[in-house]
């Protein structure tokens, strides 16, 4: 082998090479990431464990909560009295979304219950800031939550209100009202919460 | 490597011990490495009680590292199973409670001895140039502990750790876009379960220690690059002594400072051992009461708040509104508070470095800095409503939590001290005392 004489560099050629060797490396180092990365998203085993849940809902009092975890979430079924369900009317000053315009739920469930029949509440009890689990203060006006409180929910990580149809209260961390997950009645006597549930 | 051939040194000790090390050093650069980091490493000779907490911070996280290894040998990385392996080293290992109370002590004593080496760096001026890039490593193993801190908190599976874990996961959902997913990927399931607990004991005791190792070795390189700084903030290398060519102001590392620092260690573990042994919860400090409960992803405990070293910036967070139908705000506010300490060493237009020679304007922003910074960390702990709210006579504000205001005008200090400080260290300059030619006491 002749030995490499300096002056038979060719620093474009060198320049061309060392840049194009570069660019193929990040390719291939972009390549072997996506196994990598794709290994932290869901496994097989956790999509497919978001079955449908079904709630009975005969033995519910007046103003009771009843929480049934459906896809690892806290979700609440509440049986409102009628002096919650005529509130409900009553709150639009103190609520950021009233009509629940900019908020998720399924078609049925927009308006001002939010729900498919007024006295049976069915919602994700997740707060739309950051996750929490919102407290039921179904109680009028307490000392701690002021004399305007109409009944609702209280985020307490970050103080988010939610009237008895978890909307928002105007001011919160929170963006939007809390999200209501796909439901349908099987009877009158059973819900069903599943999100996939076709028309809903 | 050099291209001659490496001679002998002379034997640094009589005897045996003298001969191996020269053996040694033949074959690995022993004696080079020694001198340039300890014997030979030149510090101010004015260092005072701010600079220990650089070697501190370096001791608690070997302390964290050895207690990490034995408490992984009985802790199960399992949703099912974690609590109660946590339970069993505290009731049934050996001097397990001991270890895992060193280190659940060693995280808040980690921030509380970072906190004060970066005050020091701030009142020193220690990021002024050239020691941008060595303030940089810094702001980077700063970013790389919290990140290690939050991972480890929750392994313990406690009703703290599952639901400071979900309101953090959640701050990724709230980027625009592509949060949702983002925040499925970090958990690797829809809600918090067994898949994040498993990768964050991976994060936790093999990825982020790896990091911070990386990054402490930079930070210790880049340091002896460009020499310690000093309270005087004056730069020793320019006046060396012409017969050794050494800063005149400056002695080895080894034996004056491994020695003073010594004395910082002793202290320090005295404190840390009366933390481990009296009060290793620190009245729900250093391990919230929460936390005794195991995780139910269906109840959030009434009143959440994150350990003591991040209630600075989750302050901000709840402080800053949803506007425009989004929480966005409230997180960007919280990253940037972080990410503005990487700027740093660009905001500063003063001529002099150490607030021994600043002018008013720089001591009063500084000042007001740290008591933000302080009142908003005591905001983070305690419910909004803790201050009652401001009365429905006043107009815009009336109805809101008192709290949540003060926490306003503290997030504004808080940026205001980075953002005007182009401003006021300019304005200062004439007024700035002139920097002595050699250091002082």
């Amino acid at each position: 082998m002749s030995a490499i004489v300096l002056n038979e560099v060719d620093p474009k050629k060198r320049r061309t090479l060392v840049i194009g060797g570069c660019a193929l490396g990040a390719v291939a180092g972009a390549t072997v990431a996506v196994p990598f990365v794709g290994s932290m998203f869901p496994s097989e085993r956790a999509k497919a464990a978001g079955a449908a849940v079904e709630v009975p809902i005969d033995k519910l009092e007046p103003g009771q909560l009843l929480t049934v975890e459906y896809r690892g979430a806290p979700h609440w079924v509440i049986k409102r009295t009628p002096e919650m369900v005529a509130q409900l009317a009553k709150n639009d000053a103190l609520l950021a979304d009233p009509a629940s315009a900019g908020s998720k739920q399924p078609a049925s469930a927009k308006n001002v219950a939010r729900s498919i029949k007024p006295e049976i509440f069915v919602v994700k009890g997740v707060c739309t800031h950051l996750g929490c689990s919102p407290t039921y203060r179904k109680e009028i006006a307490p000392a701690d939550l002021g004399a305007d409180w109409p009944g609702g929910f209280f985020c307490p990580c970050h103080q988010s209100k939610f009237d008895m149809a978890g909307r928002v209260f105007k001011g919160m961390p929170a963006p939007t009202n809390l999200e209501i997950t796909a439901y349908r009645f099987e009877g009158d006597n059973t819900i069903v919460i599943d999100a996939d549930a076709k028309g809903a | 490597m050099s291209n001659t051939i490496k001679q002998p040194i002379e034997p640094p000790i009589a005897g045996p011990a003298g001969k191996l090390i020269v053996w040694v050093d033949q074959r690995f650069p022993l004696m080079s490495l020694w001198n340039e980091h300890l014997a030979q490493y030149y510090a101010p000779k004015n260092f005072n009680f701010w600079y220990y907490f650089g070697s501190l911070a370096m001791l608690v996280l070997v302390m964290q590292i050895v207690t990490g290894i034995f408490l992984t040998m009985n802790y199960k990385p399992d949703a099912k199973t974690a609590f109660a392996s946590v339970e069993y080293i505290m009731r049934d290992v050996s001097f397990g409670w001991l270890i895992r109370y060193m280190h659940s002590t060693g995280a808040s004593m980690f921030f509380l001895v970072v906190y004060l080496h970066m005050m020091r760096g701030l009142m020193y001026g220690s990021y002024r140039k050239p020691r941008e890039l060595l303030w940089i490593f810094g702001c980077m193993i700063y970013l790389a502990l919290m990140a290690e801190a939050f991972f480890g908190y929750l392994l313990p599976w406690g009703q703290m750790s599952y639901w400071g874990a979900q309101v953090i996961i959640n701050l990724f959902a709230a980027v625009p876009i592509i949060g949702e997913d983002l925040a499925i990927w970090i958990r690797g399931d829809f809600n918090i379960g067994d898949a994040t607990l498993n990768r964050f004991f991976a994060f936790h005791v093999i990825a982020l220690p790896l990091v911070l190792l990386g990054l402490v070795a930079a930070h210790i390189m880049a340091l002896h690059e460009v020499g310690s700084n000093n309270p005087d903030g004056v730069e020793i290398k320019k006046d060396l002594d012409p017969k050794t060519g050494t800063p005149r102001d400056g002695i080895p590392f080894h034996p004056y400072y491994t020695v003073k620092d010594i004395v910082g260690v002793v202290v320090f573990l005295a404190i840390f051992s009366a933390i481990v042994f009296f009060a290793p919860e620190m009245g729900g400090y250093f391990l919230e009461k929460p936390n005794f409960e195991q995780a139910d992803p269906l109840q959030t405990p009434a009143h959440i708040a994150p350990v003591w070293y991040f209630t600075p910036f989750y302050a901000m967070l709840r402080a800053v509104p949803s506007f425009m139908g989004s929480q966005f705000w409230g997180v960007a506010v919280m990253g940037a508070a972080t990410l503005i300490l990487f700027v740093l060493p660009w905001l500063d237009r003063g001529k002099v470095r150490s607030i021994r020679y600043r002018g008013p304007l720089y001591k009063r922003f500084l000042a007001s800095f740290v008591v933000s910074f302080l009142i908003l960390g005591y905001l983070g702990v305690v419910p909004t409503t803790v201050w009652g709210q401001i009365p429905h006579t006043i107009p815009v504000i009336g109805g809101v939590d008192t709290a949540t205001i003060v926490s306003r005008i503290l997030t504004a200090v808080y940026f205001a001290f980075f953002l005007l400080m182009p401003w006021y260290t300019k304005k200062d300059i004439p007024n700035e005392k002139p920097e002595p030619t050699r250091v002082t006491h």
